[in-house]
């Protein structure tokens, strides 16, 4: 009989301690599925943030280290630097790539860094308790925007992707989500695109992925679901935004 | 080897790149910028090497925060105001226990202040400097050719402790050029530590964090910390006696104040002063026992800094008040003569009656 599905290679058989209805651990799932299909597990060596994935290295069975906050995208490009042999990738959230590490990531994209940034956007500050993040929805009431996000008081929400796209240095940004199995797919897909970059000496690669904080929005994750596609997508469109690789998708 | 005449910040990139140095990043301010113009010139098209100049300071000590994850020796410059942005990634090297040299040719502050030679960092440096407990080996050399040679030994050092090292200097080290000889060439092939992340190859994955949600891990970490602490303070302090033998008053001053001091102290001695110095090397471990020493044959100590008196505190710490301990500073990156010293000595000593 064909095996169809199995548990992955590079994820370690851990329970997961994320809520019930986060992105986190369908991120996780599909990014090790990615490095088995291509083959690149003892070359991996990933980054994780401060932040709900702080603990990214209880799954992940690839060589991982800690970055301090928002200074990911610094971090790997050390790595990579002094070591360019390694597949590196950044998992950072929208606090961390969006706020404090704004710069670490636009100038390391800029540079062109050879990486891949996987980068969670779920419009809170999850780990601390839900404050507003430089992501968060206008209107959207959270922990230190308690009269709902206001443009003229806080700010809008920031285009990161759409921002990295203007730079020479990036490659490849593409926004997907994974609040259904069709976008679950798609999420793959842009995933195993942006490490393939790597592989070939591309550029920096980045995956923008909406996911779901049911915990922090206060919604049922079923909600949480469709408030991704009503809500977040509207103010932060899915789909390619920018491909100078010149190839279609790694499948 | 032949001497060559270099500035101090030159001195610093060479010795670093024949210590095996792999790779460098930095950002541009004053006046450290000949080393990372160095490194740009000598390390950017290496083979095997790298250089980045980063987007800012914060930004470069996370460079070596990867590269010394990835297993090479690597390091990072600045000055004062550049250093104070470095804290948060010199407390994470700490915590991971990554080695790494950070050098800074250190300027007047507070604030953006002056770009003239200071030494207003010394309590930065050697109280470990960002948040939490830990300490960083801080050398605080006094000539280009020392310069040199401790930028060796810093690379030494923090591989064998795996703590990162602070090399202290000041404007004036790093931009004043003197003849200097090199004593080691650079590794045919640059040494890659084994513990290294460079993918799990042959061996299970593994990772590198600062973070736990367990207070004793990190309590067992800050022990291990302090266990090696206390033997650095047994086994790697450095220090020099200066005509200390006879010496009735003596000055205790670091890196380039003592080189002022030096001068004064010749000139005393001709004059028939009997004036001694102790010059610590390592600022952290401080060589207390080695000062302590000293107050059994002298009683009087002049403490002479480019600040508002940093030093002082460890040097009345070591001395348990066994010595007469008197101060002399020059904050905000004003640089003393020797004869202003020379006048300080002399006025001590005859107040003191050292001259009856």
């Amino acid at each position: 009989m064909k095996k169809v599905f199995s548990h992955p290679k590079s994820l370690k058989k851990a329970v997961f301690h994320y809520c019930p209805g986060c992105g986190h651990s369908i991120i996780h799932r599909i990014t090790c599925e990615v490095i088995d299909e291509l083959g690149i597990q003892e070359r991996v060596i990933g980054v994780p943030p401060p932040g709900c994935s702080v603990f990214a290295y209880y799954y992940f069975d690839v060589d991982m280290v800690e970055s301090a906050h928002g200074r990911g995208a610094a971090v790997a490009t050390g790595i990579k630097r002094a070591f360019p042999e390694s597949i590196v990738f950044t998992y950072q959230g929208d606090g961390d790539l969006a706020a404090i590490g704004t710069t670490e990531t636009l100038h390391a994209a800029n540079r062109g860094e050879n990486i891949t940034a996987i980068f969670i956007n779920n419009a809170v500050y999850g780990m601390t308790g839900g404050q507003m993040a430089p992501t968060t929805m206008l209107g959207m009431k959270t922990t230190t925007s308690p009269f709902g996000r206001d443009g003229k008081f806080e700010g809008h929400p920031i285009k990161m992707s759409e921002i990295l796209a203007q730079v020479q240095g990036s490659c490849y940004v593409e926004r997907c989500a994974v609040n259904s199995p069709a976008n679950i797919k798609k999420t793959k897909k842009a995933i195993k695109k942006a490490f393939q970059n790597q592989i070939d000496g591309k550029g920096y690669s980045l995956v923008e992925i909406l996911s779901p904080c049911p915990t922090n929005w206060k919604m049922s994750p079923v909600k949480s679901w469709q408030w991704v596609d009503d809500v977040m997508a509207k103010e932060f469109p899915l789909g390619l935004i920018k491909d100078t690789t010149g190839k279609k998708r790694a499948d | 080897m032949a001497k060559t005449l270099m500035t101090g910040n030159a001195a610093i990139g060479e010795a670093a790149i024949r210590a095996g140095c792999q790779s460098y990043f930095g950002y541009p301010i004053t006046p450290q910028n000949e080393l990372t113009e160095y490194m740009a010139a000598n390390m950017s098209r290496r083979p095997g090497c790298s250089f980045v100049q980063a987007e800012s300071e914060i930004a470069a000590i996370n460079m070596v925060y990867g590269a010394s994850v990835a297993g090479v020796r690597t390091m990072t410059s600045s000055s004062s105001p550049g250093i104070s942005l470095k804290q948060e990634g010199i407390s994470y090297l700490a915590a991971c226990q990554l080695p790494s040299v950070i050098v800074n040719m250190s300027r007047g502050g507070p604030g953006l202040g002056s770009i003239s030679a200071a030494q207003s960092d010394y309590f930065q440096s050697t109280r470990g400097g960002g948040h939490g407990d830990y300490r960083t080996i801080v050398l605080g050399p006094g000539s280009v050719q020392e310069l040199a040679d401790l930028t060796h030994h810093a690379f030494e050092m923090t591989d064998k402790y795996r703590i990162p090292v602070i090399i202290l200097g000041d404007g004036m080290l790093g931009q004043m050029m003197e003849p200097v000889e090199f004593r080691h060439e650079a590794p045919a092939i640059p040494p890659v530590r084994e513990d290294a992340l460079r993918g799990a190859t042959g061996r299970p994955s593994r990772f590198v964090r600062t973070f736990t949600s367990n207070p004793p891990d990190l309590e067992e970490l800050n022990w291990s910390l302090f266990r090696r602490y206390q033997l650095l303070r047994k086994q790697e302090v450095m220090w020099e006696n200066y005509m200390t033998d006879d010496a009735r008053l003596i000055v205790t001053a670091f890196g380039i104040a003592a080189r002022i001091a030096k001068g004064a102290i010749r000139q005393a001695r001709d004059m028939g002063l009997k004036i001694g110095m102790f010059r610590p090397i390592t600022l952290w471990p401080f060589p207390g026992e080695q000062l302590k020493e000293l107050s059994y044959t002298t009683k009087y100590f002049l403490d002479f800094e480019m600040n508002m008196g940093q030093m002082i505190e460890d040097v009345k710490l070591s001395l348990d008040g066994r010595g007469d301990v008197s101060f002399h500073g020059r904050p905000g990156g004003v640089i003393p003569t020797p004869s202003e010293v020379l006048r300080i000595i002399t006025r001590i000593y005859h107040q003191k009656g050292l001259n009856k």
